[in-house]
C-alpha cells in the first residue's frame, strides 16, 4: 500500500477512499451532543486509530459508520468493492467487520458456528461456509479450538473468535472498538502484534477505536484524536515508521516520541474534564 | 496431592450427607409418627400411622393408580397447552408492543384471580375434563409467558447489534438470537409450571368433587374423605406428592441438559 502523510480532511483520491464522513452530528433524544461536526475519510487499506477521552463519541462514531446507529445530521459513506453506499442498506453487512469491546459471543453454540453465524445470516451455502470458516479459524489460530464453546476459552483466545468471525465475511472494512481493552497486557501485545500481521496480509481499511496512547501509536499509520462532548477532531498524527512493525518498534526513541505528540494532543480534553 | 485428594475426599462425603440427612429425618419422623398413632391408641380414621398408610396404598394400589393416571395425563395435557400458550403468547408479544400492550393486563388478571375460585364457574360452561385442563392451563401458562418475555427482553445488546449489522431477517433474529438466549429463562418458567399444572389439575377436581364424573387423585381424596377412608386419603396424597417431584425432577433434568455445556445455571461452581 501506498506510504506517506496524510493531510486531514484532504480527500485527493476520492476513488481510494474507503470510508467517509461529513459533518456527522449524534445528538441523543436525552439531548446528549456525542458527536460534534465529524469530518474523517480514511482511505483504502489504511489503518487509523481513533484515540480520546472515554465519553467523547468514538464508539459512536464507530457504530454510525457500521450503520448501527443513524447520524442527526452529515454524511456517511462506505465502498464496498468499488460500489459506494451508505451503511446499513444493505451494503454493511458485506462491506463491514465488527469488533466490539467484548467478544460478544453466542454463548450457546461452538467457536465453529459462531465464526460461521454472518455466513449463515447471508444465507451462503453450507460448503462454501465451511472453507470459509476453516480459513478464518486457521487466521486467527484457533483451528483447533472449532469445537470449544466460548465459556471454555480463555479472554485472549475470545477476542480472536471474535476477529475471526468478523473476517469471514471478507470484509473490506475492519470497525474495532476497543477490542483489547479488557485483557492483560501481555495478551494485549500478542494480539496487537497478530492484528498488524493480519492487516499487513489482508491489507483491509481498519478503524481502530482505543483510548490507549500507546495502542495507537503501536498499531496505526494515523492517529486521529477526539475532543470529547460533543467529539471533535482535535488533531492527526501520522505515524510513519518503518514497516513490519515488531516488539523492536515498541522500544524505539520513534515510538515514543508519537506518543508524546498523541498525548500531547490529547491532554486539553482531559485537562477540560478535570476542571468540571 | 493429598490436600487434594482429602478436598475430593470430603467432597463427596459432603453429597453423601446431603442425601442421607434428609433421609434420616423421614425415617425419624415417620417412626415418631407411627409411635403416637401407636401409644395414644389414635383410631385410623382420625389419624392412621405410616405403615397402614403403606398398606393400603398398596391393597387399594389398582384404584389409586388408574387415579394416578387420569390426573398426570389432565396435569400434561394442561401442561402441553400452557407452555405452548406461553411461549406463543411471549413471542406475539415480542414482535408486536401494540399486541403486548392490548392483552398484557388480562394475563395478568388471569393470574392473580385464584383459580379455586374460577373453577366452579369453568365447570358450569365446560364439559368436566375440558374444565380441569382449562384450570391446569391458567395456572401453568403466565410464569412460562413473563419468563419467555423476560428472556426474550434480556438478549446481549451488542449481539443483537452484530445480528442489525448483518442483515438478519425478523425470523432468524428470532430463531438464531432470540430463542437460544431466553432458553434458560422458558426453562426456568417451564420448571415452575410443571408444578403448577398439577395444582391446577388437582384444584379443578376438587372442585368438581364427588359430582363429576372423574377419577383423579384428588377426586379420591374428596371422596375418601365423605367416607371417613383416611388412610387413602393419605396414601393418594403420597401419590400426589411424589408426582409432584417426579415432574419437577423431570423438568429439572432437561433443563440441566439443555443447558450444561454453556449457561451459568447449570455450570460446577469451578468452572
Amino acid at each position: 500500500m501506498d506510504e506517506g502523510i496524510i493531510l486531514p480532511g484532504s480527500g485527493a483520491d476520492i476513488a481510494g477512499i474507503s470510508v467517509s464522513l461529513q459533518g456527522v452530528t449524534k445528538i441523543y433524544d436525552s439531548g446528549v451532543a456525542a458527536l460534534g461536526q465529524l469530518d474523517l475519510k480514511v482511505r483504502k487499506g489504511e489503518f487509523v486509530a481513533l484515540v480520546g477521552p472515554s465519553g467523547c463519541g468514538k464508539s459512536t462514531a464507530l457504530r454510525i459508520i457500521a450503520g448501527l446507529s443513524a447520524p442527526t445530521s452529515g454524511e456517511v459513506r462506505v465502498s464496498y468493492h468499488g460500489e459506494e453506499g451508505r451503511p446499513g442498506q444493505g451494503i454493511s453487512g458485506q462491506a463491514i467487520g465488527f469488533v466490539f469491546q467484548e467478544p460478544t459471543l453466542m454463548p450457546w453454540t461452538s467457536v465453529r458456528e459462531n465464526v460461521r453465524l454472518p455466513l449463515k445470516l447471508a444465507r451462503v451455502a453450507a460448503a462454501q461456509a465451511d472453507a470459509r470458516v476453516e480459513e478464518a479459524l486457521q487466521r486467527v489460530g484457533l483451528l483447533e479450538f472449532a469445537k470449544s464453546y466460548p465459556r471454555e476459552l480463555s479472554g485472549g483466545m475470545k477476542m480472536r473468535v471474535s476477529l475471526a468471525r468478523a473476517l469471514v465475511t471478507d470484509p473490506d472494512i475492519l470497525l474495532m472498538d476497543e477490542p483489547f481493552a479488557a485483557l492483560d497486557e501481555i495478551t494485549r501485545f500478542r494480539l496487537n502484534n497478530d492484528l498488524l500481521a493480519l492487516w499487513r496480509n489482508l491489507r483491509k481499511t481498519v478503524i481502530f477505536v482505543t483510548h490507549s496512547v500507546f495502542e495507537s501509536v503501536y498499531l496505526s499509520q494515523r492517529v486521529v484524536v477526539m475532543t470529547s462532548r460533543p467529539g471533535r477532531i482535535a488533531a492527526e498524527i501520522s505515524v510513519t515508521a518503518l514497516e513490519p512493525r515488531g516488539e523492536e518498534f515498541r522500544t524505539s526513541a520513534a515510538y515514543t516520541d508519537y506518543c508524546r505528540k498523541v498525548s500531547a494532543a490529547l491532554a486539553p480534553s482531559y485537562s477540560g474534564r478535570s476542571a468540571l | 496431592m493429598s490436600a487434594q485428594r482429602s478436598a475430593v475426599e470430603n467432597r463427596r462425603g459432603f453429597r453423601l450427607l446431603r442425601i442421607l440427612l434428609p433421609a434420616l429425618v423421614l425415617v425419624l419422623g415417620l417412626a415418631a409418627w407411627e409411635l403416637v398413632v401407636r401409644i395414644n391408641n389414635i383410631p385410623p380414621y382420625v389419624l392412621p400411622g405410616p405403615l397402614l398408610v403403606l398398606r393400603t396404598l398398596i391393597s387399594d394400589w389398582t384404584v389409586l393408580f388408574q387415579s394416578l393416571l387420569t390426573t398426570l395425563l389432565t396435569t400434561l395435557e394442561g401442561f402441553i397447552a400452557a407452555s405452548i400458550g406461553g411461549i406463543a403468547l411471549a413471542l406475539l408479544f415480542n414482535q408486536s408492543k401494540l399486541v403486548e400492550y392490548s392483552l398484557f393486563p388480562y394475563a395478568v388478571i388471569l393470574q392473580v384471580t385464584p383459580v379455586i375460585a374460577i373453577a366452579p364457574l369453568l365447570l358450569i360452561y365446560l364439559p368436566q375434563q375440558t374444565a380441569v385442563v382449562v384450570c391446569a392451563w391458567i395456572v401453568g401458562f403466565f410464569p412460562v409467558l413473563s419468563n419467555t418475555t423476560l428472556g426474550l427482553n434480556s438478549v446481549d445488546r451488542n449481539l443483537a447489534g452484530l445480528f442489525q449489522l448483518y442483515g438478519a431477517s425478523r425470523l432468524q433474529s428470532l430463531r438464531l438470537l432470540k430463542l437460544p438466549s431466553a432458553l434458560p429463562y422458558i426453562l426456568g418458567g417451564l420448571r415452575i409450571s410443571g408444578g403448577l399444572s398439577l395444582i391446577g389439575a388437582v384444584v379443578a377436581e376438587i372442585a368438581a368433587g364427588t359430582a363429576g364424573a372423574g377419577s383423579g387423585l384428588a377426586y379420591r381424596i374428596a371422596e375418601s374423605g365423605y367416607r371417613l377412608n383416611i388412610p387413602r386419603m393419605f396414601a393418594a396424597l403420597l401419590l400426589l406428592s411424589l408426582a409432584g417431584i417426579v415432574i419437577y425432577g423431570l423438568l429439572a433434568l432437561i433443563s440441566h441438559l439443555a443447558l450444561r455445556r454453556w449457561h451459568e445455571s447449570a455450570l460446577g461452581k469451578e468452572n
